[in-house]
């Protein structure tokens, strides 16, 4: 995107001219007319693109390339306009970019001389402050570990802030009320401007070097985030964490935040705040000891009373000893009394409650209930042999009845009235019909009483 | 005594005080704790007294050497 300040008329006359005479040109006479052609139509513009191809040598001149989808613009930003520059430049950022064009003549190269640049959608202030957080948090300035503590008794507040602001009179109004003998000693510094982060960061030297203060206030009253800037400054924050005495940072109003808050081992809101908090650990320890104090004459004087009652009441029991016996001796006769009073009493209450437990035990013998138990199981005893007694003998009728019928079943009994019983031999198979046998068999006969083996003759249907 | 650390000389005094507190020292015990809690008190009280109450510029002259200057309230 490019946004031209002016476009000059001689352009178009220069070229039709060149060509009219078919002059021959040398490359340096020729680029040079470009030069003076470019320098002269594009001398103050505006353009946006990405950063890349950054490099940033020891001379402090920045060399870069601006691009975009389409294409790239090389780029030089001298010095003394870079050190101007309160971000660092990094690759792929998006930049708006003021300069001029000229060309390189030994390489035949246009190029835009950037004087000032803004990162796109952010202030450069915003952004430096981002970037410089970033970069002192990773290098460890902010570290808790780091923080010393106030000191427990401060008697010389160092301040570092302007002469003539409100933040020196908060704080002195704050020392002024709460009648606290503290010494301050004021290091007057610019704290906006030019120079001013500078000053401040050497003030804060100043008092390291001089070394009778307990603790620094650094500070300055709210601003603009370009006013408050020097607190945003890299060497405020380095002599900061410098510091072998106690900062505390105060800067502005409550809400604002510098990188000085962070690298200080205290943050105040307020330079009041600031003030507070130095005092509060002074009127904090004046309180403790006078309440020590004040415990320990109290403590004392209970002591005597104490010690004084006892050497009283002993006193007195020695100068009247009769009368001290006597008293005892009453005494101990009430005490008998209601020893021997509550002790009758006791017993009979004893003693009905005995009787009482008795007459539960006996109704809950276990003895008696055993007995019970026993008769129940002799009472049973006998019915379970007379039940049995009864069953042995129904089941001999039965049995009788049995052999009875069985005896008139048995084959003896049938062979005494004359009957045979025919098997085969050898093989005992009974024989009951003539299809069983063949002619030639030997079969054998079974009589009521012995036996015969004979052969089939023929047999018969 | 003087060399002390103030943090120091305060917890001894808080220790002398609560065992005065606890009521078990003899008179002569008593006393004696009594007489040094008064002593440690006033070397602390005298400590926190010891700074001037006072508001200064601090300058810092060409050679390096500092000087104070009295600061004016500049309304």
């Amino acid at each position: 995107m490019l946004t031209l300040q002016r476009l000059k008329k001689p352009a178009r006359e220069v070229h039709l001219e060149l060509f009219a005479d078919k002059k021959i040109l040398t490359v340096s006479r020729f680029t040079a007319l470009v030069r003076d052609l470019l320098e002269e139509n594009f001398d103050q513009l505006w353009v946006e693109g990405e950063v890349s191809n950054l490099a940033m040598p020891a001379s402090g001149h920045y060399y870069f390339t601006l691009k975009d989808s389409g294409a790239q613009l090389r780029c030089i930003m001298f010095r003394a306009s870079s050190r101007a520059l309160k971000f660092r430049l990094q690759n792929g950022m998006a930049l708006i970019v003021r300069g001029r064009v000229t060309v390189y003549d030994q390489r035949g190269e246009y190029q835009l001389v950037v004087e000032y640049m803004e990162p796109k959608g952010i202030g450069a202030l915003q952004l430096a402050f981002v970037q410089l957080k970033e970069r002192l948090a990773r290098e460890g300035l902010f570290d808790e570990s780091h923080k010393k503590p106030l000191p427990i008794l401060p008697n010389c507040v160092g301040v570092v802030t302007s002469a003539t602001g409100a933040a020196i009179h908060d704080i002195l109004n704050v020392l002024r009320r709460r009648y606290l003998n503290i010494e301050v000693l004021i290091c007057p510094v610019k704290v906006q401007g030019e120079g001013a982060a500078g000053e401040i960061s050497a003030a804060i030297r100043d008092f390291n070097l001089y070394r009778k203060v307990d603790v620094i206030i650094v500070g300055r009253g709210g601003g603009s985030l370009e006013d408050l800037w020097p607190f945003n400054e890299e060497v405020v924050a380095r002599a900061i964490y410098a510091s072998k005495i106690p900062v505390i940072s105060a800067v502005g109003h409550e809400v604002d935040f510098t990188i000085a808050d962070f690298v200080a081992d205290l943050r105040a809101p307020t330079p009041s705040a600031a003030a507070e908090l130095v005092v509060r650990n002074k009127a904090e320890l004046v309180a403790e000891v006078e309440n020590l104090s004040r415990r320990n004459l109290f403590a004392m004087q209970h002591s005597f009373t104490r010690l004084w009652n006892r050497l009283e009441s002993l006193t007195r029991a020695v100068k009247a000893p009769d009368m001290l016996v006597g008293h005892l001796a009453q005494r101990v006769d009430d005490l008998t009394d209601r020893f021997h009073r509550s002790f009758t009493v006791d017993i009979r209450c004893r003693r009905e409650r005995l009787s009482a437990l008795l007459n539960h035990l006996r109704l809950t013998n276990p003895v008696v209930e055993l007995e019970r138990c026993r008769e129940r199981r002799l009472k049973l005893s006998v019915r379970l042999e007379n039940a049995m007694r009864q069953r042995l003998d129904d089941g001999h009728g039965a049995t009788a009845l049995c052999a009875a019928s069985l005896s008139a079943l048995s084959p003896l009994e049938t062979l005494a009235r004359g009957y045979s019983l025919v098997r085969k031999y050898p093989q005992g198979s009974l024989v009951t019909d003539s299809q069983q046998i063949e002619a030639g068999e030997s079969l054998e006969l079974l009589f009521r009483r012995g036996a015969a083996v004979c052969v089939v003759e023929s047999v018969r249907e | 005594m003087a060399a002390e650390k103030f943090e120091t000389v305060l917890k001894k005094l808080e220790e002398v005080v609560l065992r005065l507190e606890g009521g078990e020292l003899s008179l002569d015990d008593s006393l004696k704790a009594f007489e040094e809690g008064v002593k440690y008190a006033n070397f602390c009280s005298r400590k926190l007294d010891e700074a001037e109450s006072r508001v200064e510029f601090l300058l810092k002259q060409k050679d390096g050497a500092f000087v104070k200057k009295q600061f004016q309230v500049e309304e």
